[in-house]
């Protein structure tokens, strides 16, 4: 199964293996990952499960589509940087077996 | 007369009107909803005060109608079942759709961004001990006055850095702003009278902002607008939109969960007791009140175009009103949603804020807030009489507690 390192903002990491498919959010939510909200439950609808890609894996993950209901949410949480997504829109892959998501200070 | 609980279940579907803002200051609009969400949960209302308009009271509409703000607008037509009054409408970001709404909340979302927040913990956290430690023992006094109203307004005066002496008039003018003009208890009766006050308000606030926009940029809001390019030069009804929107959002509905949290709490002594045995669980207790206090009754949209919703069909111009009292309760999202339950697995799950574009820019501010109280409040006083339930407001908008009696017992 897939891993994802999800490193919270005072450096504390999570190793964690998330079935193909599901989403890099609840790949967090499911194993008690701090630092992830998810408040609206995975809709798109809040930004509170807002994550940094790795930049070594921004290609493969990719930037929102400009204009998308997460480019839109993303442009009101604090701290937004190019390799921000919403963890919630990450449909996890075989490929992405390995990734490196990293958290904001608070999620907002 | 007010209506009784039964009628809910004997007048025809179509007869049910939960507009009427009478059921709010009751607390009797339980039944209503609870029907609608089984019969007619995308439910038209023919004929109101307000007009024709359509009721969301499912969790999973509501969530649909907050993410599609192209097909449901907030600009056409307001955020109130309640149309704006003709020719003293006052403009603010949250009656906006993109791109000036976005333009506009990017430049008072740094105040709340969790750095800040960081930052106003220990302000916030000495205060609310002075005040805690000031109330009295053993003797009846209003939690309202002494405690939600006094937090939250001084919170309010920091946000704005407005004269601290001076902050009671910044609740005063929520009171104002929210008010049901109707209401033998509002302090203003007219549509005009409201206006007034609240320009009023704009003209001490444009004091205020003219200073600090020859000042350098500070982290306050009236600072913040007058340097944020979106928001400097506002003409003046939309200024006093603004400010009445940061007003009402940044103290009147914190106010409203604090004293619904400690009402709910003493209508559940067993979650009251949980809580005293483990006060680890004030992390799950401050999203549980704000979803079962609900402190927004609802949000109005306006339908730009022809669609279907719930397997209903929403013609373009409709009014369309997402009851968040409903879906809070709705028991396909929410396990025993009736229930005040402070352990809740996913407690964070409710649509108090609402979702999507217009989602509640401050709602990290508000639970900081309700945190550190009951952080607070559980070391010094355990025990917390409350002797009447509150005193409610007479509106479908805002879920309004006025007073609350309640006492401290003396120390064993």
């Amino acid at each position: 199964m897939p891993k994802v390192t999800y490193i919270e903002y005072n450096g504390t990491e999570h190793p964690v293996e998330v079935p193909v498919g599901l989403s890099v959010m609840r790949g967090a939510v499911n194993n008690n990952v701090p630092g992830i909200d998810a408040d609206c439950g995975g809709e798109c609808a809040c930004a509170t499960c807002h994550v940094y890609v790795d930049p070594a894996w921004l290609d493969k993950i990719g930037t929102p589509i400009p204009g998308s209901q997460e480019a839109s949410m993303l442009s009101f949480a604090a701290e937004g940087k190019p390799n921000s997504r919403l963890s919630c829109q990450i449909a996890m892959h075989e490929e992405f077996d390995g990734l490196i998501v990293r958290m904001p200070q608070g999620q907002h | 007369m007010s209506a009784q609980p039964r009628d809910a279940y004997f007048i025809p579907l179509d007869a049910i009107d939960v507009s009427d803002p009478q059921l709010y200051q009751d607390d009797a609009y339980y039944p209503y909803f609870e029907r609608l969400r089984r019969e007619a949960p995308v439910h038209w209302c023919r004929e109101s005060r307000y007009g024709p308009y359509w009721s969301v009271c499912k969790y999973k509409d509501i969530m649909q109608v907050e993410v599609n703000h192209q097909v449901y607008s907030s600009e056409l037509g307001g955020i109130a079942v309640e149309d704006p009054p003709v020719g003293l409408e006052r403009e603010s970001f949250i009656r906006m759709d993109p791109p000036k709404h976005d333009e506009q909340r990017k430049v008072v979302g740094p105040i709340v961004a969790p750095a800040n927040l960081a930052e106003m913990e220990a302000t916030i956290r000495e205060r609310t001990i002075r005040v805690l430690e000031g109330l009295p023992r053993n003797e009846t006094f209003d939690w309202v006055e002494r405690v939600s109203i006094e937090l939250t307004t001084m919170m309010l005066a920091t946000l704005f850095d407005y004269p601290w002496e001076d902050r009671r008039q910044l609740t005063y003018w929520s009171d104002v702003a929210i008010c049901n003009v109707h209401a033998p208890e509002s302090p203003v009766h007219s549509e005009q009278e409201k206006f007034d006050e609240l320009k009023k308000m704009a003209e001490r606030m444009a004091e205020l902002y003219n200073e600090r926009a020859k000042a350098p940029p500070k982290f306050d809001l009236l600072s913040m607008l007058a340097h944020g390019r979106a928001t400097q030069d506002m003409p003046l009804r939309e200024f006093m939109g603004n400010l009445t929107l940061l007003i009402v959002g940044g103290n009147d509905t914190t106010r409203n969960s604090m004293t619904g949290g400690l009402y709910a709490l003493s209508q559940h002594p067993h979650e009251y007791q949980k809580l005293r045995e483990n006060p680890a669980l004030v992390a799950s207790l401050v999203p549980e009140i704000i979803r079962y206090v609900t402190p927004v009754i609802h949000m109005r949209r306006t339908a730009t175009q022809d669609a279907e919703l719930g397997g209903q069909p929403i013609r373009a111009g409709d009014k369309v009103v997402m009851w968040y009292v409903s879906g809070n309760r709705d028991p396909d999202a929410i396990d025993d949603p009736d229930n005040f339950i402070i352990d809740r697995p996913r407690p964070r799950q409710h649509l108090s804020f609402g979702f999507g574009i217009h989602r509640c820019v401050g709602n990290r501010l508000a639970e900081l807030q309700l945190r550190i109280l009951w952080e607070e409040l559980l070391p010094r006083h355990p025990t917390i009489e409350v002797l009447a339930p509150p005193r409610r407001t007479y509106s479908n908008f805002i879920h309004g507690m006025r007073s609350m009696p309640v006492r401290i017992p003396t120390l064993n």
